[in-house]
């Protein structure tokens, strides 16, 4: 069991953050992702990271794909959608004000 | 993903898990390959099983798809038991395509409304009073002069419309004398536009065709008559049309669907209410009255002192009206004027069709409702049987964590996929059966027609129908199967009885609507018997009646030697003229009065004959004797028993002089003097009692012994061949080609006649007796089915007890008497329902009591006979239970 979960609610963001850096990523490269550039503090749990991408996926903020691999097995990879790079906005302006206010509340005490 | 991609995944609910868990799979790959311990990567994912069920959920519509699993079920458990499921869909079909043919035939006659702007802001007016008898009668037909009073009294907040009512008409489309009959309405001229009617073609009557008589010599066709007589033909236009003697010119069409506002008839022809001869008579009442409320006026306050208003102005219009009666006596004319004036919605039209077949269309409908009742609660106790068979397996269902919502889900989409395979067949059938029902009203002379469209209307009542017959069906059995306790049902000690107390309130309540249906329905049959077998006073035998008119009159001498002429006619047996046929449409009546006294309170009817014409009727004289060929009209009469009675009671008619209503008055008259009395026949319909009626010669003549032309009579002919209408069309031509002004405007034989008085009580019949019978068979096929299964579940318990030594009639009392006590109480239900609402339908029966002990007793042993029929094999069946077969099963 991972010891820091994804701060809950702030998955969507990172995913879709991920994936407007880098697109076209499967499930597993998306879960390395979020670890790696957090340097392995945060990490999305497999049981909530396909659950959250195929919501995404029915919301159209991401598209999802089978491409074959070279190993002959097949993968599904996801990409940012236009409603998606819009959402992308809307969610890390959310995010700014939510850890600015947090951050203020901390200071006062 | 969209909608529809969810509702596609819902279908492939399968390719969507393989696809779910090969991308789960290739994750664990990765991961792997990444350096991760394999059981760990896989472990991270927790159950695998609640993985994919929550990947799953949200990329399928959940709630669509189990909805498509238990279709797929439901339709399993249906082609299981084939024979149950057919016989189920049959009923229910049965059920549904009565209701939804009974509700287009009451929506299409009685709430569907005009096709017109602002239905609902029309009213239409009429009288209440007390009629001749001292019952109270209302009466909708207004006299044009005081329609003009009243229209112009309130013109600021309402326009009064005036609608004849569309009469069978003998019209001429060429001079030549090729006449045909069309439904011919008198409208005023402010109709068209104020129902907000645009032309199909040419123009429409408007308000400055009211001018006055013979200066509007103008007619409108309705869009339905257009395209069946002239197929859509625009030279139509202009055309002249003859009517009596008048001619009109075609000016243009209505709109299409308007057939206008007599529900039940379709309006052929409209013409202008000035330019019918009785627009300028004082006291005839012959237009209906429709009131239309304008636009901005609210009818929730304007109505009541709009009625006041109108019932003011029509009381002084009738009390000026009533200086000019003389002769009669003060009371009479204060019981006249004692009358209200009534404002009802007329938005849906207004006919005697509807007055007459309301109460019809009423039983017809709650007939229906109880035929599909009893089949639901068939079709909901053989899905409670099988619930209760599957009682073991809700329990694991429900132990191994199935929602019982999902449960409940479950049987109403077993009972939807019945409700909804008998709705197909029930729409068929209601296709059918409404027209064909319709077909067979069939006044005389006068067929019945209504538009009876499928549309938005009847489709949502259907909807509506089917959503109840589901709730009926399967909500019962649902909630019990869901209420099953796990524990107690696996090991297998739930209540054995609890589905069979239920099974046992069904059969009362099935028993109770079979036996309201069958007690209604011996009471239509019975009225139908006795008034088809109502003895009529004359024979209806071989009986040809030529209704004939001519258009400026004829003396008495054309006529006579017309029916001379008929009589040399090789297979005529005898002819005799009269005024018009018996029972019949007309009904003329006078105020009688002896010696120069004032009128009787009660007057008589009259019917002018010719010599012959009891001989042909095979009317026998009780005393005195027949006309004679130089009888005139006023001089002689005949007499019925119940005039006899009425006027000499107690004294010997013959020899007497009575005068007609208010011929004193006119100066000195001939009296009529009583040459013969007659038995009593059946004189307008065969449901009244016996009226008093006076025959008169068929010769008129004034006082001055100078004969009087005659406009129409009837000549009545006795053929010798079985068929009289054989020599129809001979005898018309044959009276066409003397040319002297005579014309048949109508065929048909005494029987015909006699036959359509009995219409609607026919129906009736006919009708009730076919969901009696509908009624039986479901009720009997349910007590079979419930007797049956509860032998089979008691085939351990039988086993013992005859094991130990029961009696057979033991046995049989085991197994029927708790169901033959549930038929006593349904039955005695149903029958004190069936005496309640037959209060409300009296008027439908003839010379019927709903008390009478006969009524009462046959369908009590209707029910009885089915259900000793229904319980046999179940009963046999338990007798012939082997214990040590049983036994060594169990």
């Amino acid at each position: 069991m991972a010891k820091t979960d994804a701060l809950q609610g702030s998955l969507d963001l990172l995913v879709l953050k991920i994936l407007s850096r880098r697109p076209r990523l499967h499930g597993y490269a998306i879960m390395a992702a979020i670890a790696s550039s957090s340097g392995d503090v945060l990490r999305a749990e497999e049981g909530s990271l396909y659950p959250a991408l195929y919501r995404m996926e029915e919301a159209g903020w991401i598209r999802a794909e089978w491409i074959k691999k070279d190993s002959g097995r097949r993968a599904r990879i996801y990409e940012l959608t236009a409603a998606g790079k819009k959402q992308l906005g809307a969610e890390e302006s959310r995010w700014q004000s939510v850890s600015l206010a947090i951050n203020r509340v901390l200071r006062e005490a | 993903m969209s909608f529809w991609s969810r509702i596609a995944n819902a279908m492939h609910g399968e390719r969507l898990n393989r696809e779910i868990e090969e991308e789960l799979q290739a994750h664990i790959e990765e991961a792997v390959a990444a350096g991760r311990d394999p059981a760990e990567a896989r472990r991270a994912f927790g159950s695998a099983l609640h993985a994919r069920e929550a990947a799953h959920g949200i990329r399928a519509a959940g709630a669509l798809e189990s909805l498509f699993s238990d279709a797929r079920f439901g339709w399993r458990q249906l082609c299981r038991n084939k024979v149950t499921s057919v016989a189920a869909v049959l009923s229910l079909a049965l059920g549904i395509g009565s209701c939804v043919a009974a509700f287009r035939l009451i929506d299409a006659l009685l709430w569907r409304p005009l096709p017109i702007a602002n239905s609902s802001k029309l009213y239409v007016l009429s009288r209440k009073m007390i009629g001749l008898y001292g019952k109270p009668i209302e009466d909708g037909h207004w006299a044009t002069p005081e329609y003009k009073v009243l229209r112009d009294a309130i013109k600021d907040q309402a326009d009064l419309i005036a609608v004849s009512d569309a009469d069978r008409t003998d019209i001429t489309w060429s001079t030549e004398d090729d006449t045909e009959k069309a439904h011919v309405a008198y409208v005023s001229g402010n109709m068209f536009p104020l129902f907000g009617l645009e032309p199909a073609l040419g123009r429409l009557l408007s308000p400055a065709d009211d001018r006055g008589p013979g200066l509007a010599p103008y007619a409108v066709l309705s869009w339905d008559y257009w395209n069946r007589r002239f197929g859509r033909d625009s030279r139509v236009l202009g055309c002249p049309l003859h009517i009596g003697d008048q001619t009109f010119e075609i000016i243009g069409v209505g709109p299409r669907g308007f057939t206008g506002t007599e529900t039940g008839t379709v309006t052929e022809i409209f013409l202008p209410l000035s330019m019918s001869s009785l627009a300028t008579q004082e006291s005839v009442t012959w237009h209906r009255t429709f009131l239309m409320l304008q636009p901005d006026v609210n009818p929730a306050t304007a109505l009541e002192p709009l009625r006041q208003h109108l019932s003011a102005v029509n009381r002084a219009y009738e009390t000026e009206h009533a200086k000019r009666f003389k002769g009669v006596n003060q009371t009479d004319i204060d019981r006249w004027l004692n009358q209200t004036l009534v404002v009802t919605p007329a938005g849906a039209g207004i006919s005697d069709l509807q007055k007459d077949y309301r109460r019809f269309l009423g039983i017809l409908g709650l007939l229906a409702a109880l035929v599909l009742l009893i089949a639901c609660v068939n079709v909901g106790n053989m899905m409670t049987a099988q619930a209760a068979a599957r009682a073991q397996e809700m329990a694991l269902r429900i132990s191994i964590g199935a929602g019982r919502r999902r449960l409940v889900q479950l049987i109403l989409t077993q009972s939807a996929l019945l409700a909804f395979f008998a709705s197909i067949l029930g729409a068929a059938f209601a296709a059918w059966s409404a027209p064909f029902v319709l077909s067979l009203v069939n006044p005389p002379d006068n067929p019945a027609r209504l538009a009876l469209p499928a549309d938005g209307r009847v489709l949502l009542f259907g909807f509506a129908l089917i959503v109840l017959v589901v709730l009926l069906l399967g909500l019962l059995p649902a909630l019990r199967a869901s209420a099953v306790r796990p524990v107690a049902a696996l090991k297998g000690g739930a209540d054995p009885h609890a589905p069979r107390r239920l099974l046992r309130g069904a059969i009362a309540l099935q028993v109770a609507f079979c036996c309201l249906v069958l007690f209604l329905s011996s009471l239509f049959v019975a009225s139908f018997q006795r008034l088809a077998n109502r003895p009529l006073g004359f024979s209806t035998d071989r009986l040809l009646l030529l209704e004939t008119v001519t258009s400026k009159g004829q003396l008495p001498v054309v006529w006579n030697q017309t029916a001379e002429a008929i009589r040399a006619v090789p297979g005529v047996d005898a002819v005799a003229i009269a005024g018009w046929a018996v029972p019949g449409r007309i009904a003329i009546n006078s105020d009688i009065s002896m010696n120069g006294a004032s009128p009787s309170p009660t007057p008589a009817w009259f019917l002018n004959v010719s010599p012959g014409w009891l001989a042909v009727m095979k009317i026998p004289l009780v005393s005195g004797r027949d006309f004679l060929p130089q009888d005139t009209a006023p001089g002689a009469a005949i007499v019925n028993e119940t005039f006899a009675q009425t006027y000499f009671p107690g004294q010997d008619p013959l020899g007497r002089a009575f005068d007609r209503n208010g011929n004193q008055f006119l100066g000195p008259t001939v009296p009529y003097k009583i040459v013969g009395v007659v038995p009593d026949v059946a004189y307008r319909n065969l449901r009244e009692p016996n009226r008093a009626i006076f025959y008169t010669p068929f010769n008129a003549a004034d006082s001055k012994s100078i004969p009087q032309s005659v406009d129409f009579a009837t000549f009545i002919i006795h053929t010798q061949a079985k068929n009289p209408l054989a020599l129809a069309n001979t005898l018309r031509q044959l009276i066409a080609e003397r040319h002297n002004g005579l014309r048949v405007s109508n065929v048909t034989t005494e029987a015909d006649l006699v036959r359509d008085q009995t219409v609607r009580e026919r129906l009736l019949a006919t009708l009730a007796a076919f969901f009696a019978a509908v009624a039986l068979l479901l009720a009997g096929i349910g007590l079979y089915a419930v007797l049956n299964y509860s032998v089979l579940q008691r085939r351990r318990e039988i086993g013992i007890r005859m094991a130990i030594g029961s009696t057979r009639t033991a046995i049989v009392r085991l197994v029927t008497l708790d169901v033959f006590l549930m038929i006593a109480l349904g039955g005695c239900a149903g029958l004190a329902l069936g005496i309640g609402a037959a209060r409300f339908v009296a008027t439908l029966f003839y010379q019927v009591k709903p008390t009478d002990a006969a009524m009462i007793a046959l369908p009590a042993c209707a029910i009885l006979l089915t259900a000793l029929v229904a319980t046999l094999p179940a009963v046999l069946r338990a007798l012939r239970t082997d214990p040590t077969q049983i036994l060594r099963a169990e």
